[in-house]
C-alpha cells in the first residue's frame, strides 16, 4: 500500500489519484493498487460507458462499492484482491469474479447478475437481494441472505459453499439459499448457527446435511427435500459447481433439507387483530 | 458533571455516525514500529469521521520497563500544576516530558500532552496496604474526577495510548509513532455516536495496561458504571468504551478470573444456548450471569483488549460489529476490515472471521500472562474460579 511522503505527511491508505488503465487484448486492465474508492469506481464507469464488456481490476484491497449501480448484461468484471464493503450493490446485470475474499455486505439490494467469490465472504451478504445470483466458495459471516425478496420472474439465489454463522436467511421473504458446508476452515464447528430463518415469511434454503430444531426460528418448518425440490435444486447447484470448479456429484452425494416458512404473514395480525 | 466546567464545554459538539479497529501482536515478541498500525488504520480511514483516533503501543519504553508511565491530558496549565502537586505526593518521578509531537495539518486544538515516569513512593504505598496497581488506579480515579481539566490517557508499565481528535493516520503521524517499537499495538478511528469527540473521550481507553479499542455501542453503560462505582472505579470520560477497561481491570486483575470466562461474563451466551450446555457448564454460567449480570456489555460491540503479555479481541454475542482476524508466523492480527490486514500482512497463513463472544487471543512468549489461569479451561476448573477455590480445583465439586 501507500506510504509515500510518510516522514513529512501522514501515512494514506488510499491515495486520491485515478487508477492506471492497459489493454491487454479484449480485457481492460485496471490497477487499484491504493487508489480510494471513489476515483477507482469513477474509472470503472467510464470504461464500461465506453464500451469495455470484460475489466480485470488488480490489487483490490478493501476499497468499497466495486460494480454499485452497474448495469450491463454482458460486462464481466474479474476482481483480484479482497473486495472491499458493498460490492455489487444495486448492481443490474454484470457478472463479477472475486479472486479473494469478499468483506461485508456483498449483493445489497441486488437486482441482477452474477456474484462468483473464490473464497469466504464476510457478514450481511444480499441483504434485501431481488435478483441475480450470488455464489461463494467458502464461509461466510452472519445475516447472510437477510431479508432476500422474490417478485414473479425476479428470483435471487445464493449459494455458500462452506459454513455460515447465526442469522442466515433471517427475515427471508423470497428467493433461495443454499449451504452445502464443504469447503471451510471451520470443520469442528456446526453447518450454520442459531436464529436459522428466524422471521423467515418467504422463499427457501436448501442445506446439505442436517440442523436441529433449535438452531431454526420458529417460523421455519424443516423437510427433507424431495424429487421436486432436488429437480429445482439440481440445476442451480449444477451452474455453481460450474462456476466453482467443483464435482456436482460429490454436492449431490449427501441429502437435502429444505427449509420454508409456516406463513408468508407471520405477524399479519399482530396489531390489527382480525 | 456539573463539578467539570470543562468536560461540559467539549461535549457541546455532538456529531451522529461506526468506527474501525484494528490489533498486532507478535506472538514472539519480536518489536515492529507504530508504522503498520497506523497503515491498517489508514486503510479504515472512512469508518471514522475525523473525531477521535488513536494508538496503545506494548513494550515501549523498555528503559522504564519498571516504571509506571502516566501520559497525561491538560486543558490549561492550572491543570497541570494541579497534577503535578498530586503526583509530588504520591509518586516518585523519574522523568516527566512533554510528549514529542510534531505538527500534522488537521490536528489542532491539542491539551498539553505530558508524559510521566514514576514509582509510587515505598512508604506511601505501604502505609496505602494497597498494591502498587491499585495505588495507580486510585491516582487515576482520583485525578480524572477531581482535578478539572486533567485527564490520564494512560497509566501502565512499558506501555502508553496516544490519541486525540483526528483521524488514526494523522494522530499517528502527530505521536511519531513510527519511532516507537512495541510488540503489541492496538488503533482506533472514531466515528462518536453517542458522545462527544474530544481528546480524553478517544481511543484507546486504558487504566494500567490494560487498553481498549471499541467498535459499537455499550448500550448497558448506565448499570456498568453503577457497578464499577461500587469498586472505586469513576466513569468521568464522557465515552461508554470507559466501563469495558474497568471491567476487564475488575474481572482480570482484581477478581482474577480466567480470561476464557471474564469473556464469558461480558459476552454472556444467550439463556437458551446456557439450557443446552451441560449440566456443570450450565451452573457455572447460570452463577456468572448471576454475580456478573451487571457488568455484562449489552449492545454491540467489537473491542480489542490489549495488555502487557499479549491482545485479546472479542465481539458482542450475536456479532453485531465487524471483526476478522488473521495470522501469519508468529503475528496475530485482527482488524474490522480484512483489507486493513493484508495492508500490512502480505499472504497471511489464515484468514478468518472469530465466532460472536468467543475471544481471539494472542499472547507474547516469555511475557508473564498477567492474567489468572490458563487460556481455556474445562468448565470444572471455571467453577473453581467462580467460587475462589482455585488452590483446591482438582477436588472441588460444583456447587456454584
Amino acid at each position: 500500500m501507500a506510504q509515500t511522503k510518510y516522514k513529512t505527511e501522514p501515512i494514506e491508505g488510499y491515495l486520491h489519484v485515478a487508477p492506471e488503465v492497459r489493454v491487454e487484448g479484449d480485457i481492460t486492465v485496471i490497477n487499484s493498487n491504493a487508489v480510494y474508492y471513489k476515483e477507482l469506481n469513477e474509472v470503472i464507469r467510464e470504461v464500461v460507458a465506453g464500451g469495455a464488456k470484460h475489466l480485470r481490476i488488480e490489487n483490490v484491497n478493501g476499497q468499497r462499492y466495486i460494480g454499485t449501480g452497474l448495469a450491463g448484461k454482458d460486462v464481466k468484471i474479474e476482481v483480484h484482491g479482497t473486495a472491499g464493503n458493498d460490492m455489487t450493490m444495486f448492481m443490474d446485470g454484470p457478472t463479477i469474479e472475486v479472486f479473494g475474499n469478499a468483506q461485508d455486505g456483498v449483493g445489497n439490494t441486488m437486482n441482477a447478475g452474477r456474484v462468483i467469490v473464490h473464497g469466504d465472504a464476510g457478514d450481511v451478504l444480499g441483504y434485501g437481494m431481488r435478483g441475480g445470483r450470488v455464489y461463494i466458495k467458502g464461509d461466510v459471516g452472519y445475516r447472510v441472505g437477510i431479508h432476500m425478496k422474490a417478485y414473479e420472474s425476479l428470483v435471487p439465489i445464493m449459494v455458500v459453499g462452506g459454513k455460515a454463522r447465526d442469522f442466515f436467511g433471517e427475515y427471508m421473504a423470497g428467493g433461495m439459499l443454499v449451504l452445502l458446508g464443504m469447503n471451510t476452515q471451520f470443520a469442528e464447528q456446526p453447518l450454520v448457527g442459531s436464529f436459522l430463518g428466524s422471521g423467515m415469511h418467504g422463499g427457501t434454503i436448501y442445506i446439505r446435511g442436517t440442523v436441529e430444531s433449535w438452531q431454526c426460528g420458529k417460523e421455519v418448518g424443516i423437510a427433507e427435500a424431495n424429487e421436486a425440490d432436488m429437480a429445482e435444486l439440481t440445476p442451480v447447484l449444477a451452474d455453481y459447481c460450474e462456476a466453482q470448479g467443483m464435482d456436482l456429484e460429490e454436492v449431490l452425494a449427501e441429502p437435502f433439507i429444505k427449509l420454508t416458512p409456516f406463513s408468508h404473514r407471520p405477524y399479519g395480525k399482530l396489531y390489527a387483530p382480525m | 458533571m456539573t463539578t467539570r466546567p470543562r468536560y461540559r464545554e467539549e461535549s457541546s459538539f455532538k456529531i451522529h455516525g461506526g468506527c474501525g479497529l484494528m490489533g498486532i501482536c507478535d506472538e514472539s515478541g519480536e518489536l515492529m514500529s507504530g508504522e503498520d498500525a497506523i497503515l491498517a488504520m489508514a486503510v479504515q480511514h472512512d469508518r471514522g469521521n475525523g473525531l477521535g483516533g488513536g494508538f496503545a503501543g506494548y513494550g515501549i519504553y523498555p528503559e522504564f520497563a519498571d516504571h509506571f508511565c502516566f501520559h497525561m491530558m491538560y486543558h490549561d496549565l492550572r491543570a497541570k500544576e494541579e497534577t503535578e502537586a498530586y503526583f509530588d505526593q504520591h509518586f516518585l518521578l523519574d522523568l516527566a516530558e512533554p510528549m514529542p509531537t510534531r505538527p500534522v495539518k488537521g490536528i489542532t486544538d491539542a491539551p498539553l500532552l505530558w508524559r510521566y515516569f514514576m514509582q509510587p513512593y515505598p512508604n506511601k504505598l505501604e502505609e496505602s496496604e494497597m498494591s502498587g496497581e491499585d495505588y495507580v488506579v486510585r491516582a487515576v480515579m482520583s485525578i480524572n474526577a477531581s482535578i478539572d481539566g486533567a485527564f490520564v490517557a494512560s497509566s501502565g508499565k512499558n506501555m502508553g495510548a496516544f490519541k486525540g481528535v483526528g483521524y488514526p493516520e494523522e494522530i499517528g503521524h502527530y505521536f511519531r509513532l513510527e519511532e516507537y517499537e512495541g510488540h503489541t499495538w492496538t488503533g482506533h478511528n472514531r466515528f462518536p455516536t453517542n458522545t462527544p469527540g474530544w481528546w480524553g473521550g478517544a481511543h484507546p481507553f486504558a487504566l494500567l495496561d490494560w487498553t481498549i479499542v471499541h467498535n459499537g455501542e455499550i448500550s448497558s453503560y448506565g448499570i456498568n458504571s453503577r457497578y464499577l462505582e461500587q469498586f472505586g472505579y469513576k466513569c468521568t470520560l464522557g465515552t461508554d468504551t470507559e466501563v469495558a477497561a474497568y471491567l476487564f481491570d475488575l474481572l482480570l486483575r482484581r477478581h482474577k478470573l480466567p480470561l476464557s470466562l471474564a469473556c464469558k461474563a461480558l459476552a454472556s451466551p444467550l439463556w437458551d444456548e446456557i439450557d443446552r450446555m451441560p449440566k456443570d457448564e450450565q451452573d457455572v454460567m447460570r452463577s456468572l450471569r448471576a454475580v456478573y449480570g451487571p457488568g455484562m456489555l449489552n449492545g454491540p460491540f467489537a473491542i480489542v483488549l490489549g495488555f502487557n503479555g499479549g491482545m485479546v479481541a472479542l465481539n458482542d454475542r450475536i456479532k453485531l460489529r465487524p471483526l476478522v482476524a488473521a495470522r501469519k508466523g508468529t503475528k496475530i492480527m485482527v482488524a474490522s476490515e480484512e483489507s486493513a490486514i493484508r495492508a500490512v500482512m502480505a499472504e497471511p497463513d489464515l484468514v478468518w472471521t472469530p465466532k460472536a463472544g468467543e475471544p481471539v487471543i494472542a499472547r507474547v512468549k516469555g511475557m508473564d500472562w498477567p492474567i489468572h489461569g490458563d487460556l481455556h479451561l474445562p468448565p470444572s476448573e471455571i467453577s473453581c474460579a467462580v467460587t475462589g477455590t482455585e488452590q483446591s480445583c482438582d477436588s472441588v465439586e460444583v456447587n456454584a
